[in-house]
């Protein structure tokens, strides 16, 4: 095929996205990750052809077998020959911006697997669980022709939801040993599961512990679901024991996100678009709000401003109150545009 | 940008399973700022290169301890340019005899790194090394 855009341009990397070529795969999510100026033309280019892979959220708490999860997944997703993009985010220091990145440590039997792309990202300065380019590079994967891509949290504790954002069936892995069933009946990680995963099955409590979630996720009432918009859910949360080093229980893990997906669908023509639509909404919020910080704080003014505003005596919210008020009616404290 | 990081795949080629150096230049790295992408022992050049397109890796550091430098890094180079990944500054350190290493500093390799090497003389070079290569990309 030839093309029309130059080789390096935003168009010409979207076009050799869609034709398969991995290369440019991995430079545009280098790309969103960098925030690189190019990114959005290649992204609207990509756009028509997103939709087509299933997005899967692993999350839970550091040590709980995430990745080793994640690996079993994708080897048993590959043997139904799907196409699986990995996603793997591990933390950054908040000290130097530094990550050790070590996932693909126990992922090393799909490495030399073409109809595999695994990619490791840093959380840089997110602190939901996910990286800030987490669903770019989800897109990105998906206009490539990803059908099944498996999105690995940052170990979480009890407040980390960004993965429902960006997922349409989430998994929280726990394991024996982290805790009493009421730790379980905690508000919190729980409440984003789609299906939970007891790990670690072999060891002692695990039984206990799925006997507990199982209590906790069936007494409660309403399943308030912000992204989705549905209160009351007709979907009974299933509890899944397995031992992914020893790759058991793994084909019921699946299961469960099958029939997860098989529930949505079930919503009639609209229900996963409605559900994915509105958490494309929430991105949009999300990178409006991204945009007006970086925007808003590009200039010396406004801290000048805030500073002799606090000398002053005002308050925080007295500051802050006028502040917006100002921006609103179109002030630009010597703000510069965002290339700039 | 200034938004961007500088991603290094550490990695241990072949059949020596000694990785505190290896990991202890992984620590270094990261707490310079870096990305760094541990891929574990016993590694194929295929899987090395393999694994820095995936991660769109800026460097590649081995550690070699086994002897078989003079045939690993040449591989490890080729697997990286059949990949359009011969760009990468390709470096590594380990028990790798002086003569030897001039050797393949001379057929083209970045600096390579023996025993006693400070860290902050690893970080220094890389730092620099890959803001000459971003410089050339932006020209």
């Amino acid at each position: 095929m030839t093309s029309n855009h130059p080789k390096n341009s935003a168009e010409g990397y979207a076009e050799r996205v869609l034709q398969g070529d991995r290369r440019a795969l991995t430079r545009l999510i280098s790309w969103a990750e960098n925030g690189d100026g190019r990114f959005p033309g290649a992204l609207a280019a990509l756009y028509p052809s997103l939709g087509r892979a299933w997005r899967v959220g692993i999350t839970g708490p550091p040590g709980a077998g995430k990745s080793t999860l994640v690996n079993e997944l994708a080897l048993a997703m590959r043997r139904e020959d799907l196409e699986v993009g990995i996603l793997a985010v591990d933390p950054s220091s908040p000290f130097t911006g530094g990550a050790l990145l070590g996932d693909r440590i126990r992922m090393e039997e799909l490495t030399g697997d073409q109809h595999v792309y695994i990619r490791s990202m840093a959380s840089r300065k997110s602190h939901g669980g996910m990286a800030r380019a987490g669903v770019d590079a989800c897109d990105v994967m998906d206009a490539f022709g990803m059908e099944r891509i498996l999105i690995e949290t940052v170990g979480v504790g009890q407040a980390e939801y960004d993965v429902m954002g960006a997922c349409d069936t989430v998994v929280v892995v726990m394991c024996p040993g982290a805790g009493d069933g009421v730790q379980a009946m905690k508000a919190g990680i729980l409440e984003v599961a789609d299906v939970l995963v007891v790990n670690k099955s072999d060891l002692a409590g695990a039984e206990r512990l799925a006997d507990d979630l199982s209590e906790a996720v069936h007494t409660r009432a309403i399943r308030s679901d912000e992204w989705s918009g549905e209160v009351g859910s007709s979907w009974t949360v299933p509890v899944v024991l397995a031992s992914a080093g020893k790759a058991q229980g793994v084909d019921e893990v699946l299961k469960a996100i099958t029939s997860h997906r098989a529930m949505l669908d079930s919503r009639g023509p609209n229900g996963l678009e409605d559900a994915r639509r509105k958490k494309r909404v929430a991105q949009v919020r999300r990178v409006i709000d991204e945009e007006l910080d970086a925007r808003v704080w590009n200039t010396d003014e406004l801290g000048a401003r805030v500073e002799n505003a606090l000398a002053a005596g005002s308050t925080a919210y007295g500051i802050a109150s006028e502040v917006v008020d100002d921006l609103l009616r179109g002030a630009a404290f010597g703000m510069r545009s965002k290339e700039s | 940008m200034s938004d961007r990081k500088i991603r290094v795949l550490i990695a241990k080629p072949g059949l020596d399973g000694h990785d505190r150096g290896a990991k202890t230049v992984a620590t270094v790295l990261r707490d310079a700022g870096m990305e760094v992408i541990y891929t574990g022992l016993h590694q194929t050049p295929e899987m090395i290169a393999e694994a820095a397109l995936q991660e769109d890796v800026d460097v590649v550091g081995l550690s070699i301890l086994s002897g078989a430098h003079m045939s690993l890094f040449p591989r490890i180079r080729e697997a990286l340019k059949a990949r359009d990944m011969g760009d990468v500054l390709l470096t590594g350190g380990g028990i790798i005899p002086e003569d030897d290493m001039a050797a393949l500093e001379a057929d083209g390799f970045s600096k390579l790194f023996g025993p006693g090497t400070r860290t902050t003389d690893i970080v220094a070079w890389i730092e620099g090394a890959v803001k000459e290569r971003w410089a050339r990309e932006e020209a």
